[in-house]
């Protein structure tokens, strides 16, 4: 019998019953929530009479429309402008009140973006399952963790249940062979793989990622990688559990102490898949063969290498998808055949859920120290995913480095990756962003998104148009 | 939740692939508490011209001539022929529940994300999949025909065309037996309450690392 794989190990200890029909409950050990999927969930539940089975398993934060400027985050609640923002923010303080449910609210030094917060506080353990009202739930897996989004109704069930109604997923293997050159990070790893299999090439699996490049990251590099696997439409991505897991867990508030961290650690350190385990589907890249990455149109797939240019619709030979090209450049107002580092940019967004971690700040702090965001640029946002994220930050000097260079410093929230709160960019606007999504309107009505990596995202502010931060990082070096 | 069992509808097609739910419902109307009331705000970055707030009266806002769902020929259509992974993006079941508020019960598509799919379900809509020649088919047959209807029989697994053919479609057992019922998953789940109990307390002794540790 062949072996398993993480995820069939994962699977098979959370597996509380299995029904005829290939539908199973699968016990879920941690529920995150925060102020958008929830309320309903609530509701529902307020509804029907009922109270969460494990109130305990639920940790919540508000993130979503969080204003992220100085001055409003001094007003406490009433710096949410948005009347209705700040209703829905309102609601998740009030529902966690009343159903028992620990959460870090708006003022509390620790709130952040769920995603950054819950492995920070070590509220995602290794062969955990964990699910959250928000597709980026696949981050988690960056820990060993079997982490997935889900819609409210679930969100409901889960709270209702401690369960998840699930069919098992199918094993994909994408396997990053090498060493990373310098200058390239997770972010371009990650961007390369949605090229290389599209946005709907991990539909109905569970990707593993694996192979040396990958383990060498650090955890934060690793959530990254994890963070898009629903970019490639995996609901859930993986990495075994390793050293570097159990070193970046250690001594975090809800991490077990003493014999219990022992023990468990014991237990963590199987979370591999078996040398022998079966994959539906592997897929083989090499870590040599990855540059800084830049999309160009309005799905993630649509990426390019810095050193390449905008692909002619005219020369693809699928019609479909040629369409989608010509549609995506219209929206764009890009045209073929234009280099990628010809594309001026406006705006500069540093952060969301994929990167505002302290090491993606250091990246981007690195590339702009010295310098000053260009002329042209009319917005330039660092935007540190959670309070502790921030306080690290400002303890090594690196809000110095940002402001000195033009760009602005703001306070922790999900911002403009997907602009529900004030951070919106405007129509036609182009945005070198370190989030995850390109999407048409994605970061405002009529916005143009490109998604890089933070330190590709540093060299665009500098010079107002996108270059290959590997000849930055080389000229200083010097 | 409602029941499904057989709808009869007119067809609106979006000739599109990867709609996401952004396009299904823009974040902005993402702030509401409620579950329903997104049907007027359905694709809004494209059926209005201008950007939408909630709680604006969108009857006075320009409409988008060019979008499908703006010709007079699709008013009142129930259900959505769409593309390729329909859905994908974010989780937000204010996608289905926008869909649901305008009145879509059944889509149409070669693929889907999983979440958007699995959500579906949930509010009582039947998203189908079908092979893309057979959706390329339907596409051609919507466009030449104005008025162009199906009819969907869930128990019989059918789409009945005009013309009198039928596309028989594969569901989930399990799923067709709640949309059938429009039974609630969460009172379901609980009849398996002593299952959950007793691998709760088995997986509690083999690893309490889990359970109440708090920051």
């Amino acid at each position: 019998m062949a072996g398993k794989t993480l995820y069939d190990k994962l699977w098979d200890s959370h597996l509380v019953t299995q029904r005829d029909d290939g539908t199973a409950l699968i016990y879920i050990d941690r529920q995150l929530i925060h102020e958008v999927t929830s309320p309903q969930a609530f509701e529902g539940l307020r509804l029907a009479g009922r109270l969460p089975w494990r109130a305990d398993a639920n940790f919540a934060t508000p993130d979503h429309n969080i204003p992220t400027t100085k001055d409003e985050r001094q007003q406490g609640l009433e710096g949410i402008k948005d009347p209705v923002s700040r209703i829905q923010v309102t609601t998740l303080d009030d529902n966690c009140r009343e159903f028992g449910i620990f959460e870090l609210d708006m003022n509390d030094e620790r709130q952040g973006i769920v995603h950054v917060v819950g492995p920070e506080q070590g509220a995602t353990l290794p062969g955990m399952t964990i699910v959250c009202g928000d597709s980026h739930t696949s981050t988690h897996g960056a820990l060993g963790a079997l982490a997935h989004g889900i819609g409210t109704s679930e969100v409901e069930h889960v709270m209702a249940t401690q369960c998840l109604l699930q069919t098992k997923m199918k094993n994909m293997l994408i396997r990053v062979d090498g060493r990373l050159n310098p200058g390239v990070t997770a972010k371009d790893i990650v961007l390369a793989i949605i090229g290389e299999i599209g946005t709907a090439g991990g539909t109905g699996y569970t990707i593993e990622f694996g192979g040396e490049a990958i383990m060498s990251l650090s955890v934060e590099g690793r959530m990254t990688v994890c963070n898009m696997a629903i970019e490639a439409g995996a609901r859930a991505g993986l990495i075994a559990v390793d050293q570097t897991t159990l070193e970046y867990i250690k001594g975090r508030p809800f991490a077990p102490k003493g014999e219990m961290w022992e023990q468990a650690c014991v237990a963590w350190r199987e979370l591999v898949s078996d040398s022998d385990a079966h994959f539906d589907r592997v897929v083989v890249i090499d870590a040599a063969d990855i540059i800084p990455q830049v999309t160009w149109g309005t799905s993630p797939e649509m990426v390019a290498p810095i050193t390449g240019e905008i692909p002619d619709p005219d020369k693809e030979s699928n019609s479909s998808r040629a369409a989608n090209m010509r549609q995506a450049l219209k929206y764009m107002g890009l045209k073929p055949g234009t280099k990628i580092t010809d594309i001026q940019l406006d705006c500069i967004f540093i952060g969301s859920c994929t990167n505002s971690r302290i090491e993606d700040l250091r990246a981007a702090a690195a590339v702009v120290k010295g310098h000053k965001v260009a002329a042209t640029v009319e917005m330039a946002l660092v935007v540190p995913g959670s309070g502790l994220v921030k306080k690290q930050a400002e303890a090594e000097g690196l809000d110095k480095i940002f402001i000195e260079a033009g760009l602005e410093w703001r306070e922790p929230g999900c911002s403009m990756c997907l602009a529900m709160n004030a951070d919106q960019l405007g129509a036609g606007k182009h945005c070198a962003s370190t989030s995850n999504r390109n999407f048409e309107g994605r970061q405002g009505f009529g916005g143009r998104t490109h998604l890089v990596s933070p330190a590709m995202a540093a060299a665009a502010a500098i010079n107002g148009h996108f270059v290959d931060v590997r000849d930055m990082l080389l000229t200083q070096d010097r | 939740m409602r029941k499904f069992t057989k709808q009869s509808g007119l067809v609106m097609p979006l000739d599109r692939a990867n709609v996401d739910t952004d396009f299904i419902i823009p974040k902005q109307f993402l702030k509401s508490i409620k579950r329903s009331g997104f049907g007027v705000n359905l694709f809004d970055e494209h059926r209005y011209l201008d950007k939408g707030e909630p709680g604006r009266d969108n009857s006075q806002r320009p409409l988008n001539p060019d979008f499908v769902m703006n010709q007079p020929r699709y008013k009142g259509a129930s259900v959505l022929l769409a593309r390729e992974n329909f859905g994908c993006g974010s989780s937000r079941e204010h996608a289905p529940w926008a869909l649901d508020d305008y009145g879509f019960r059944v889509i149409i598509a070669p693929s889907y994300a999983d979440i958007f799919f699995n959500n579906c379900f949930k509010n009582g809509i039947l998203p189908i999949v079908l092979e893309r020649k057979i959706v390329d088919s339907l596409f051609a047959a919507v466009e030449a025909e104005e008025g162009f209807e199906l009819t969907v029989d869930l128990e019989e697994q059918k789409i009945a065309l005009p013309s009198g053919e039928s596309i028989a479609f594969e569901v989930d057992s399990f799923r067709k037996y709640c949309l059938m019922n429009g039974l609630d998953d969460i009172g379901l789940t609980l009849k398996d309450a002593d299952k959950i109990k007793h691998f709760e307390q088995n997986w509690r002794a083999a690893s309490p690392w889990y359970f109440g540790v708090q920051g």
